[in-house]
């Protein structure tokens, strides 16, 4: 499984209150989600982003409420991968429970800058720098995760 | 090495003699907790994956709290899916406008929580519960869903960090200054993917609602629960609420810890966090000159009766400051009545505060007291982040009751001593 696109960069404790501001949060529809996804920090990144892209924050990226309504409205609005220094553990668990692949590695999270390209390999962990010709080292998924997202998210390994 | 007390919970509900940090285990839950806008994505979860019954329908909570009463038509639709999917599944603790409360000032209350138990809620707060001695964690709704179905969830054992505290706090110094002050010191992520773990002789001096505040912030220092040892304060508290037996849990004398760090409660002052971060804490003495717009005495971290108590004793025969709006929610229906008794409520009027019926609202920018751009509030709530009262540009100060309702009299972030 593999990732590539455009990053969108962020800084530290991106919290779900500006991911998804608590205002939208009357409806459960995943387009409508991602039609508010980042608007509070970032107007511009419902113009910019394309299927596809990644997105890069820094430490403690998803902080705050347990909203799942902040990875729905990321993955809905195109967003493939989301590689941060550290992730809130909520926002953790939840981006894995729906099937939205995330990456903790500091190195890429401090070099990756916006709007470099990107490619990310999950089986290995391996994250390439296309635009500045580097790579970094990120933990792959534990077996036990690799089995919730290879089925399409939590609820489906449960079926299986 | 020893376990912590979560480690404890978390291993005798896995069925294993012992846990370690970092171990992925699976777990059985004694309560999923959701609200009306988690339980709307739960449900539909819940239903794309064909499950047709809940595992337990007396171990399920659903709370109409968030967008409740409901604050426009959409909300209206999510509470309704709710309540129709809770008469549906016979879901015993549905709690509807009404009777219900704030989640976690209402759960506790009844005693549908309690000590030795695991808990998970579509809600970050849902680390509450570690007030009472409970392993008690936030979780997204897919997860709420698999619990609904299953009555099991996955883990990773938390690593924990110690608190041992000793003295006594000072006068209109509350459990929110002593959590802020620790959020303060060790930052929005300063107790990512542990445990906080409270302990030691100075816990005779937090009342129940102290502590329940205090564990309800720990998320806001990234900690997956905060935990507290159960005494006698503890005991009595569940006695009166809880019918069932509850199992004590205390951490293993040589248990492994990353930080311990020691707190003496009498050194504490009222403290207030700054925008955009809990973490921005200040010392009241070093708040400055911040004219506010905008009071809120409530929520899930500062809605119950020593809230409304302390809220009453310096708003008694005072005015609010006539460019301030002063909302007052108390958080459950039972605490509403005592207030009304107590003669509290005559109090808040008399004062000109709004007094509101229990919901979340305002804290997370929902209703009952948007901010526009611009505007400054002083609120007991849990969070400041950017826009999370309402407009982008407008700013929240997090503090206890005794300062917000100091404030909403000062018209600017005031200490107790400048108004009494």
């Amino acid at each position: 499984m593999k990732a590539h696109g455009t990053v969108h960069k962020y800084g530290d404790n991106i919290d779900t209150d500006v991911i998804i501001p608590a205002r939208y949060l009357n409806t459960a529809d995943h387009k409508e989600l991602a039609s508010h996804c980042m608007e509070d920090i970032d107007k511009e990144f419902l113009h910019r982003v394309k299927e596809g892209d990644i997105m890069v924050g820094q430490a403690n990226f998803g902080c705050g409420s347990s909203r799942e309504h902040a990875p729905i409205a990321i993955k809905a609005s195109g967003i493939s991968c989301v590689i941060a220094a550290t992730f809130a553990r909520i926002f953790y668990r939840n981006a894995i429970d729906i099937g939205l692949a995330i990456l903790e590695c500091p190195e890429a999270s401090e070099k990756i800058q916006g709007g470099d390209e990107v490619e990310v390999d999950f089986d290995t962990g391996v994250i390439t720098n296309l635009t500045r010709n580097e790579t970094y080292q990120a933990h792959p998924f534990p077996d036990f995760i690799k089995k919730i997202i290879s089925a399409g998210g939590l609820l489906n390994s449960l079926k299986k | 090495m020893g376990m912590t007390m979560s480690q404890k919970i978390l291993a005798s509900h896995a069925g294993l003699d012992k846990v370690e940090a970092g171990q992925l285990i699976n777990a059985k839950l004694d309560m999923v907790l959701g609200n009306d806008i988690t339980s709307p994505v739960a449900i539909n979860e819940f239903n794309k994956a064909g499950f047709d019954r809940v595992f337990d329908q007396n171990k399920i909570s659903l709370v109409m709290d968030h967008f409740a009463p409901n604050k426009d038509i959409k909300a209206a639709t999510q509470c309704k899916q709710c309540r129709e999917f809770a008469a549906e599944m016979g879901v015993v603790n549905f709690y509807d406008v009404g009777e219900m409360g704030i989640e976690h000032a209402l759960l506790p209350e009844k005693g549908l929580v309690c000590a030795g138990e695991l808990v998970i809620g579509a809600d970050s707060h849902t680390c509450t519960y570690g007030a009472l001695g409970a392993f008690s964690t936030g979780v997204g709704s897919t997860d709420m869903a698999a619990g609904m179905a299953t009555g099991e969830a996955w883990f990773k054992v938390p690593s924990a960090i110690r608190f041992n505290l000793t003295g006594k706090l000072g006068r209109w110094v509350s459990g929110k200054d002593v959590i802020l002050h620790i959020i303060g010191m060790i930052g929005v992520d300063g107790a990512l993917y542990q445990s906080m773990e409270f302990g030691g002789e100075g816990l005779k001096s937090l009342s129940m609602d102290d502590r329940l505040c205090m564990a309800n912030m720990a998320i806001e220092a990234g900690a997956k629960n905060g935990i507290f040892e159960v005494d006698d304060i503890t005991i009595a508290y569940m006695k009166e609420r809880v019918d069932r037996e509850f199992k004590i849990y205390t951490a293993d004398p040589d248990a492994e810890y990353t930080r311990v760090i020691d707190l003496d409660l009498s050194q504490i002052k009222s403290t207030v966090a700054f925008p955009h971060l809990p973490e921005n804490a200040r010392t009241i003495d070093q708040v400055g000159d911040v004219k506010i717009d905008q009071v809120v005495i409530g929520s899930c971290t500062n809605g119950r009766l020593s809230d409304m108590e302390t809220a009453a004793a310096i708003l008694k025969g005072k005015k609010v400051a006539k460019h301030v709006r002063c909302i007052i929610i108390p958080a459950t229906q039972k605490i509403w009545m005592e207030c009304v008794k107590r003669g509290y409520m005559d109090i808040f009027v008399e004062a000109g505060c709004a007094v509101s019926t229990p919901t979340c609202g305002p804290c997370l920018g929902g209703h009952t007291g948007i901010l526009a751009a611009g505007e400054r509030a002083v609120a007991t709530t849990n969070r400041n982040f950017v826009g999370r009262m309402g407009h982008t540009e407008s700013e929240v100060y997090l503090a206890s009751p005794a300062i917000a309702a100091a404030s909403a009299i000062a018209g600017k972030i005031a200490d107790v001593s400048e108004v009494l």
